[in-house]
């Protein structure tokens, strides 16, 4: 029985690792007070750059995910002069994002339609993948699954030891304080929103590179929304959105596992269940107001002009 | 990197003409972009928004665009002046439509007078209890509506799918996801001879008067607008937040769930996969555009249909993507946003 639940919960993890980039970048930029619902758009762009990148020179992910990131990162840029230098509405922008992401990707992807990619093989590692139960399911993944595993570390470490991550929560919670004492509230909110763009970029590309390696129109299907959702969930901690992501890894692979494991119900059915569960996760942690009030970056969404 | 400080007082002519700068900005960035791809900028800017207009039908087809756009903007309008962001309009047109298609279905064959009415009544029901969840779920438990209406759409398109390829597909239709053609019955009239234009323009009619009405009268559209510009003097006032929080939604919902009617019981003329070019994405765009106006509302809906219009003659004549329509949809929204920037703000003086 636990041999049979091997692969599902490594389909889990991989699943999930979209998921934890992007939902670390936009963990990030909220943290310093900017809201950005671009995510989907930001994440469709990386994508076809990527699988574009890839697919041209032949190089596969390992060109992919760089030219991903720096397409997320460029139109991320995008959404920072209209919603930080132009200080308007950041829910808005980020929508207005989403949109031109949408119809970007779709424009450029039309040339990449029929075309697909070698993908990445697991990369077992010595020692760890020998664990039992454990070693399988999170040590015999591709690169990129590591990455996401670094990249969760950084952000974590950044952000509760080090001089950076206390100048970005304080340009959240307070930018009049930190723009008080000499600190470039802007330049430090650029800085994160870019980084959010280019995490979003790496998980398109992660998508469109390995996951599922050929290009499909609005192929992130949600996945940016979802992102954006994990960080309430989170609370805005990055340990709270690493389980949440693999959670929702777990509830996405399940209509791939669902004959297997014998339940019986219509496809579409599962394939709604990410979405209904990121509602009942919502409606959870929402519910707890304290929690949220106690959590949530005072300045998030508010424009500051000083 | 700041490039604005506050200004004394708003600025009325900026409130106005933000609409024009961003069109005019959209304008001359999508011909920079047009001659970027390497097509005639002069050309494709003729093809894309020129051309559509020249002939009866490109006009007809300009109007069937144009009121779903305009019908879904009017009741996300209300929700927007309230600051309540619903931007599930998609999932609440496709319900409607659902409700609609329904009745279409389970009355096939009927040539009763009544089945249009009821389809009506359904997809305003169906679009206004999709639009009443989310409701439910910020007044109950404090859940963001930003994001719940637009999980709720993915689910709404699932169920869609689920509905064609299952219960309601067509057993003739060769597998394809589809329900069967509906027949006259079940199908607004044609209302001009030889074009799609049909009876459905009357609700969108229907629906501007009414919410000009509403919005000049009604002290009830005065109290959410005061929620949402000045949240503490409206409680103060003794004005119920979660009153706008229900009727915001409910009522875009149901404009949505009616143009998603409008659709399955006109132009499409049956329930499929591609009952809407995201009409309600595209119609957040038009109720900024449109000012959150009833009166601004119709013009932008025109505009927005012209782009959908625009992006489908630049496939044919161009041999660009269909999707040349949402980069276009994506930039309007960024220079409105940019441009309405300056009606609290101006310029900063380098000092």
């Amino acid at each position: 029985m636990v041999e049979s639940l091997i692969p599902v919960l490594a389909g889990a993890i991989a699943a999930a690792t979209p998921l934890i980039f992007a939902g670390l970048g936009e963990l990030i930029a909220e943290r310093t007070g900017v809201i950005n619902l671009g995510v989907e758009g930001m994440m469709l762009t990386g994508a076809i750059a990527g699988f574009a990148a890839a697919a041209d020179t032949g190089y596969g992910a390992a060109i992919g995910l760089p030219v991903g990131a720096i397409a997320g990162a460029a139109t991320a840029m995008i959404f920072a002069f209209f919603a930080l230098s132009l200080a308007a509405n950041q829910a808005a922008c980020g929508l207005a994002l989403t949109i031109f992401g949408i119809g970007l990707s779709a424009f450029v992807g039309q040339h990449y339609v029929s075309y697909s990619l070698p993908g990445l093989q697991p990369l077992a590692i010595p020692l760890l993948s020998d664990i039992p139960l454990l070693g399988p399911v999170l040590f015999k993944q591709d690169a990129v699954v590591y990455l996401s595993f670094i990249a969760f570390a950084g952000v974590a470490w950044t952000l509760s030891k080090t001089r950076l991550g206390l100048l970005l929560k304080a340009v959240g919670e307070s930018p009049e304080s930190a723009h008080a004492i000499g600190y470039p509230v802007l330049g430090i909110r650029y800085g994160a929103v870019a980084f959010g763009g280019a995490m979003a970029g790496i998980a398109g590309a992660y998508l469109s590179t390995v996951y599922t390696p050929l290009w499909v129109q609005n192929m992130s299907a949600g996945r940016g929304w979802i992102a954006v959702a994990l960080v309430v969930f989170a609370t805005w901690k990055p340990t709270r959105l690493l389980l949440g992501a693999y959670l929702f890894g777990a509830v996405t692979i399940l209509q791939f596992h669902a004959q297997g494991l014998g339940i019986d119900v219509p496809v579409q059915v599962l394939a709604a269940l990410p979405y209904i569960a990121t509602i009942v996760v919502l409606v959870v942690i929402s519910r707890d107001r304290r929690l949220l009030q106690l959590n949530l970056p005072a300045s998030l969404g508010k424009p500051f002009l000083p | 990197m700041h490039l604005l400080e506050p200004r004394a007082q708003p600025s009325q002519i900026m409130r106005w003409t933000a609409p024009l700068i961003a069109i005019a900005a959209t304008l001359v960035v999508g011909s920079l972009l047009f001659w970027a791809l390497g097509k005639p900028a002069l050309a494709s800017f003729q093809v894309f928004f020129i051309e559509p207009l020249t002939s009866s039908n490109g006009w007809s087809e300009l109007l069937i665009k144009a009121c779903p756009l305009i019908l879904i903007a009017q009741g996300l309008a209300i929700g927007f002046k309230a600051r309540i962001y619903n931007i599930g309009a998609e999932g609440q047109l496709i319900v409607g439509a659902l409700f609609g298609g329904g009745v279409a279905i389970y009355f096939e064959g009927s040539d009763s007078s009544l089945i249009i009415p009821a389809m009506v009544l359904a997809g305003a029901v169906g679009g206004a209890l999709w639009g009443a969840l989310p409701a439910l779920l910020k007044t109950r438990f404090n859940a963001e509506e930003t994001l719940t209406t637009l999980m709720l759409t993915y689910v709404a398109t699932f169920i869609l799918s689920y509905m064609v390829n299952g219960p309601w597909r067509d057993p003739e239709g060769m597998n394809f996801p589809q329900s069967v053609m509906f027949g006259d019955s079940a199908l607004f009239g044609i209302l001009l001879e030889g074009s799609r234009v049909n009876t459905s323009v009357f609700i969108t009619l229907f629906a501007v008067l009414a919410f000009w009405l509403f919005n000049a009268k009604s002290f009830l559209a005065y109290q959410l607008e005061v929620g949402g510009q000045a949240p503490a003097a409206s409680r103060y006032a003794g004005f119920s937040a979660q009153r706008t929080i229900w009727f915001s939604l409910v009522m875009s919902g149901l404009t949505a769930g009616l143009a998603g009617v409008g659709e399955v019981a006109g132009p499409v003329g049956q329930l499929n996969l591609n009952i809407s070019p995201g009409y309600g994405f595209a119609a957040i765009i038009v109720a900024y555009l449109g000012r959150l106006h009833a009166l601004g509302i119709v013009l932008a809906g025109f505009l927005m249909a012209l782009i959908y219009l625009g992006g489908e003659a630049a496939q044919v004549s161009l041999q660009m993507p269909a999707a040349i329509t949402g980069i276009f949809q994506g930039m309007l929204l960024f220079f409105l946003l940019g441009a309405d920037a300056f009606i609290d703000n101006r310029l900063r003086t380098p000092i």
